[in-house]
């Protein structure tokens, strides 16, 4: 009952958040602001972690064909079909729940706890909107960041596997466009989306409604990142059923 | 002018003000005063809107807030400052575009125009130096001072201050209560201070509210106050060792 009291709260905090709109300089002001902390500043973090985990994958395929009949060229087409459908889209959402959902209700919560949502409803201001909202718009740039985390991951890949002598840039190439389904790129893309809004609105939930003082923004912080998980991981499942 | 009306508010069966009638005029600070969990917040948050009253009237310049349209309150929201306790300054702002920033929202002053206006402002409250400076970066006195010229930069036509000098030295809190009196006057504000500091009261209370447990106990002025048998008020004022002496001295005739 209390997930469904949640839930429903939730739905209606995004209702909340499109009404009595910002005014519209002052509200592209915050969009930039948001789009160079939220996307921009996570270029860095996630492009590291791709380069390593493309780099990984193709070392573990390599190490894991031991059978001369299967072709060197599958270590291009698992680093490929990895990092696009599940690694960039899945495990970087997870990773970006840490970074950036901790910091969207750590700073929404410390706003809570010292008055200052306060201070913008007194001023007739729509709090949700303010801060919310612009957030919401810098994630439907999240898609622009895994599109590069996709191209290091697989250049990851491609370094570890050619330079690692595991096998030729010729061989890589032809495993990377090896029955490629462009569909899956879009699939990848829809699924980005949508875990874009879960990394925007469900961390900016529990800072928003948190009670208490320091120590609960702290636990507020903690609780976000399992939900925002939970979310990704379940919306994953249902996507994946849908549209593949 | 604000009037309030037989406001009642209760928490989960609990009543927190029980039927409250007041009055707080234009171009005077008029003081709200009480223990702790007299209803002094819950009292300020439902003239604020912040609450919904349970039954009652809360009444701004003849005009009923319940009857407002959204849009009106909103634009009556624009017309209110308001001084938290605890400042809050938004933290991702210097003290400049803390000040400016009703200016933003609500006017279509150009950029130099609010600069203007905002250093104005800071000049008045002492702070002109400090208006690049980041609000964790200057003091909580000085906090509490931006937070006025905030609150008064859109000269607003109601003031409300929650408890503006507590955790201040005795020094800083008479310049805040000073600040807050004569911009109350200058600028002809309905100014309603929540506090607990007799010093304060004393000092700028013009008309007084003593609230205890959700009714108003006693109504008066700074000057009635030291006068009144009200074993309330009494309980109240002279739980300090020091206005216990003055009562003594005054009894005594020194």
């Amino acid at each position: 009952m209390k997930i469904l009291s949640h839930f429903g709260k939730y739905v209606i905090m995004i209702f909340e958040v499109f009404k009595r709109p910002t005014k519209t300089v002052v509200l592209k002001e915050l969009i930039l602001k948001e789009i160079d902390d939220l996307i921009i500043g996570s270029i860095g973090i996630t492009a590291f972690i791709s380069l390593f985990m493309g780099a990984v994958v193709a070392l573990q395929t390599s190490l894991n064909l031991d059978n001369p009949l299967i072709p060197k060229s599958l270590i291009g087409f698992a680093v490929r079909q990895s990092i696009i459908l599940e690694f960039a889209p899945t495990v970087i959402s997870i990773i970006m729940a840490g970074k950036v959902g901790s910091y969207i209700t750590s700073s929404i919560g410390t706003m809570n706890v010292t008055e200052q949502i306060d201070a913008l409803r007194v001023m007739g201001i729509n709090p949700l909107n303010y801060l919310v909202f612009p957030k919401i718009v810098a994630m439907l740039f999240y898609p622009l960041l895994i599109a590069i985390i996709m191209f290091v991951g697989i250049l990851g890949g491609y370094i570890a596997a050619v330079y690692g002598n595991l096998v030729n840039t010729q061989d890589f190439i032809t495993g990377l466009q090896d029955t490629f389904i462009p569909y899956q790129v879009v699939y990848a893309f829809i699924k980005t989306t949508v875990f874009g809004l879960i990394l925007a609105t469900v961390p900016s939930y529990h800072g928003y409604y948190m009670k208490g003082g320091a120590l609960e923004v702290g636990e507020a912080s903690t609780t976000s990142f399992v939900w925002t998980c939970v979310a990704i991981i379940v919306v994953n499942y249902l996507l994946t059923t849908i549209l593949l | 002018m604000i009037e309030i009306k037989g406001l009642h508010k209760s928490f989960s069966g609990e009543v927190i003000l029980d039927g409250i009638d007041a009055r707080f005029l234009r171009g005077k600070t008029n003081m709200i005063i009480g223990s702790s969990g007299s209803g002094k917040s819950v009292f300020l948050k439902n003239m604020l809107g912040l609450f919904k009253p349970d039954a009652g009237e809360i009444i701004y310049d003849q005009e009923r807030l319940a009857d407002m349209s959204e849009n009106r309150q909103r634009e009556l929201r624009e017309e209110m400052g308001m001084l938290f306790q605890h400042s809050a300054l938004f933290d991702s702002m210097t003290v400049e575009e803390n000040v400016m920033f009703p200016l933003r929202m609500f006017t279509k002053m150009r950029r130099k125009e609010r600069e203007e206006r905002a250093n104005d402002i800071l000049e008045r409250v002492n702070l002109i130096n400090l208006n690049k400076k980041m609000p964790s970066e200057i003091s909580g006195g000085q906090q509490k001072r931006v937070a006025l010229a905030r609150a008064v930069v859109n000269k607003p036509k109601f003031l409300f201050c929650d408890e503006p000098n507590s955790g201040l030295d005795p020094k800083t809190a008479t310049i805040i209560d000073n600040l807050i009196q004569e911009l109350t006057h200058e600028a002809n504000i309905t100014t309603v201070i929540i506090s607990h500091d007799m010093n304060s009261v004393l000092e700028i209370g013009e008309t007084i509210i003593f609230l205890k447990d959700g009714v108003i106990a006693w109504e008066g002025t700074n000057k009635e106050i030291f006068k009144t048998d009200n074993e309330a008020v009494t309980d109240f004022v002279y739980s300090s060792e020091l206005f216990r002496k003055v009562r003594i001295a005054q009894n005594k005739g020194l």
